[in-house]
């Protein structure tokens, strides 16, 4: 069972849950874009497309930091798709399960992933935006963010540099790689 | 106010412009090489696997930025969109000195006698506009031993039986095969194929005052640390350079090739590293900025005989825009196959290059570079999961237990396959950008479809338990391989440059870079576009009398 990311994140942020944007505003939010709230939720979504076993998954890569940076940077048109994405998300957790993603079980949560993989998605954030697109933009980021360098924020500790054997840096000439 | 006149400016420090400014400033010419770009900086990039040439997804570390340059490409369906150059559909090659050939794959191949005569070869293909180029293999064959003993190249002389004669051997050892290499060859002589070593524009051992290559994870999509790739910008434009001849103005993006009205080119305007519009004057120009901007940079030079662009007075300039659809098949192993050996393809077989029976042109097949993990995340067989768990599982399981043979498909000319010039869309500098569109001929995918199934073969020969191929789609051809948009030919009606790449109808103006191609081969195409390199700058030595060209 991967381990549930939520709790650690919360503790690690000491912060309540905040609920809207807005009161986010005023907590202390260590993101660059994210509300605490929304961050909370990307991070358990890429936890999903990328779940801790015997090697770290996204929530311990620091997945979530990755992307926060990136729209920031690079991926800046993208921040109205998560600002709503994620909202979608809940809202199709509540169709499905009655409660939010974040109170949902791991197998809860695995089952509106595959709903909005599938662009079949309810919720009303769905009936304007594609929940398929935004399933697909989220998976793309989750894996660049753990497979990619770890200087854009992610990749911590080189996790998965490490679960493929890859030495990081490269060291010329040396016992080559293993 | 212009800037002081010199003999020639050229347009572009990329494969073809890099090789022009040398053999010009070495015949005495005092020439301006003008680059859009910077020098590369490989600190700058650091083994970043997004920023790579080869991903892009965060970025272009060998450029263009995604905040100052736009194309616009059609979408299929009578609509336009405006992508950046990180964006795959902006079909982006490189923008440093160097260009392309800091971060390649440095594979460095010689096209074959064939190749320069398709229509000869096949006849006429419905939909296409092929033709034979107006300049035979023998005509280059001098010039491509000189790019491969100038700039560098290690090979196996004589063991491609397919290849054409060469005079010289190469002027470095090959490569050894690596790990998959090794199983591949077997395979391949079992099925009675022909395989052998590619030849790579790399140093096998020490060559020219350059390293050896440590043979390190990080090479195609990536600059090389040790200096041990060959590109013009670490051979042939220090050495422009040291003649004393040249000078490199790098951030220099030129907007516009000036026509007086007599038809005769006096210099470019571009813009400075200070975004001031500056204008060099010069005796002759050449323009080697790569198959997209080159024909953008032409249609932008609007003048009283040529109201349509330079050399567009028979609307020829941008069509024909080719590249190379990739195809192939991914095998899965039960033992460890990828070692980790850069720069990881090893090795080649030419034996579905001509000759498929009802079929025109081939490719070579190769088997791939190295393995990058987050481009590997998204090679999956058909089926498999996409996220999740099993998604990652597969990632720990077959990173270094899958292989790929995959090759370039000789492309049909389509006319309709084009660079434009926008009528709204500019990019920071208020020049008009690029547009695309057009779509690849049927037989593309024909023939791309055959050597997926011969490659799929090859890897099921090689032992593979699982195998998939990957075809290739109908969109508009162009990228790393771009070629085409300014085809050499006799006749003034069906080409934009005569056999030596010289404009028809402007004198001075000559084009050095992967426009010219008539047909682009079954080959990645840097080495025959540093030959015509030297081609074209042959015909302009021979012409310059002193002061000025006379053809
Ligand atoms: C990752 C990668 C791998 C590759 N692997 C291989 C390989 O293994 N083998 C192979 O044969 N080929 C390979 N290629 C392709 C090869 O690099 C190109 O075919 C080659 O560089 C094209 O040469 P060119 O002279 O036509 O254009 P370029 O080399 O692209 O040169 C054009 C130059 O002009 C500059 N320019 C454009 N417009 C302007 C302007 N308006 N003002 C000033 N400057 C301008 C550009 O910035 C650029 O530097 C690879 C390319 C990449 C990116």
């Amino acid at each position: 069972m991967p381990k549930c990311s939520r709790r650690h994140f919360v503790k690690a942020l000491a912060v309540g849950v905040g609920g809207s944007p807005l009161l986010s505003v005023f907590a202390a939010t260590p993101w660059r874009y994210f509300t605490v709230a929304e961050a909370e939720r990307v991070d358990a979504l890429c936890e999903q497309m990328v779940p801790g076993d015997e090697d770290p998954g996204a929530h311990d890569a620091r997945v979530v930091r990755f992307i926060d940076q990136q729209l920031r940077g690079p991926y800046r048109q993208h921040q109205a798709d998560y600002r709503k994405g994620l909202m979608g998300v809940d809202e199709t957790s509540r169709e499905l399960f009655a409660r939010g993603f974040l109170e949902l079980s791991w197998e809860e949560q695995t089952e509106v992933m595959r709903a909005l993989e599938s662009g079949k998605a309810k919720g009303n954030t769905w009936k304007n935006q594609s929940a398929s697109a935004f399933f697909n933009l989220v998976r793309n980021h989750a894996l660049q963010g753990f497979y990619g360098s770890p200087r854009h924020g992610g990749n911590r500790g080189y996790a998965s540099y490490r679960m493929l054997g890859l030495d990081y840096p490269q060291i010329i000439g040396q016992n080559r790689y293993r | 106010m212009s800037l002081k006149r010199v003999n020639a400016v050229v347009v572009g420090a990329g494969a073809g412009g890099g090789v022009v400014a040398k053999e010009l400033s070495e015949a005495g010419l005092s020439v301006v090489l003008l680059e859009r770009g910077g020098w590369p900086n490989f600190e700058a990039h650091d083994h970043d696997e997004l920023i790579s040439q080869r991903v892009t997804v965060l970025g272009n570390a060998f450029g263009p930025d995604d905040r100052r340059h736009r194309r616009v490409v059609s979408n299929g369906n009578g609509g336009w969109r405006v992508v950046v150059p990180s964006d795959g559909a902006y079909n982006n090659n490189a923008a440093c000195v160097g260009s392309g050939t800091v971060s390649y794959g440095a594979m460095a191949w010689r096209f074959m006698e064939k190749d320069f005569k398709l229509r000869t070869t096949y006849r006429s293909v419905a939909g296409s506009t092929l033709e034979d180029w107006p300049i035979t293999y023998q005509d280059l064959a001098p010039f491509y031993e000189k790019a491969e003993w100038e700039i560098g190249v290690a090979g196996e002389t004589g063991a491609d039986p397919f290849a054409a004669p060469r005079r010289q051997p190469y002027p470095m050892p090959p490569f050894p095969h690596n790990q998959e290499g090794l199983v591949l060859e077997k395979a391949a002589q079992e099925l009675g194929l022909h395989p052998f070593p590619i030849p790579m524009l790399r140093n096998s051992v020490p060559y020219r005052g350059r390293p050896a290559c440590i043979k390190c994870r990080y090479c195609v999509g990536f600059a090389c640390e040790v200096n041990a790739k060959c590109g013009t910008h670490n051979t042939v434009i220090p050495a422009a350079l040291a003649t004393g001849n040249c000078q490199v103005r790098t951030e220099s993006v030129v907007s516009e090739v000036v026509i007086d009205d007599r038809g005769r080119a006096c210099g470019v305007r571009y813009f400075d590293a200070e975004n001031r519009l500056q204008y060099q004057t010069a005796d002759l120009v050449v323009v080697s900025a790569s198959a997209t901007e080159t024909a953008r940079l032409l249609l932008n030079s609007q003048s009283k005989l040529f109201p349509n662009g330079a050399g567009n007075r028979h609307d020829w300039v941008g069509r024909n825009l080719q590249g190379h659809a990739y195809t192939g098949a991914f095998g899965l192993f039960e033992e460890d196959r990828y070692d980790d050996v850069g720069a990881g393809a090893t090795i080649a077989i030419c034996d579905y290059n001509h000759g498929n029976p009802g079929m025109v042109g081939g490719g070579m097949l190769a088997n791939e570079f190295i393995r990058l993990p987050y481009l590997f995340s998204g090679i999956r067989p058909p089926g498999a999961a996409s996220w999740g768990r099993d998604h990652k599982e597969f990632q720990r399981k077959y990173f270094r237990r899958c292989v790929r043979v995959v090759g370039p498909v000789q492309e049909m000319p389509v006319f309709e396959a084009r660079v434009e010039v926008d009528p709204v869309v500019k990019d920071d500098w208020g020049i008009p950008v690029a547009r695309i569109s057009g779509s690849r001929h049927p037989n593309d995918i024909e023939v791309g479809n055959f050597l997926a199934a011969k490659a799929e073969a090859w890897l099921k020969k090689a032992g593979a338990f699982q195998t998939w191929q990957t075809g290739a789609g109908r969109g508009v051809s162009g990228g790393q391989h771009q070629a085409g948009t300014c085809r050499m030919g006799n006749d003034p009606k069906t080409s934009v440059t005569n056999p030596h790449g010289q404009v028809h109808d402007i004198d001075n103006l000559f084009i050095a870079d992967g426009s010219l191609h008539v047909t682009n081969g079954g080959f990645n195409p840097a080495l025959t576009i540093m030959a015509l390199g030297y081609w074209v700058s042959d015909y302009i030595k021979r012409g310059w009398k002193g002061s000025r060209f006379r053809s």
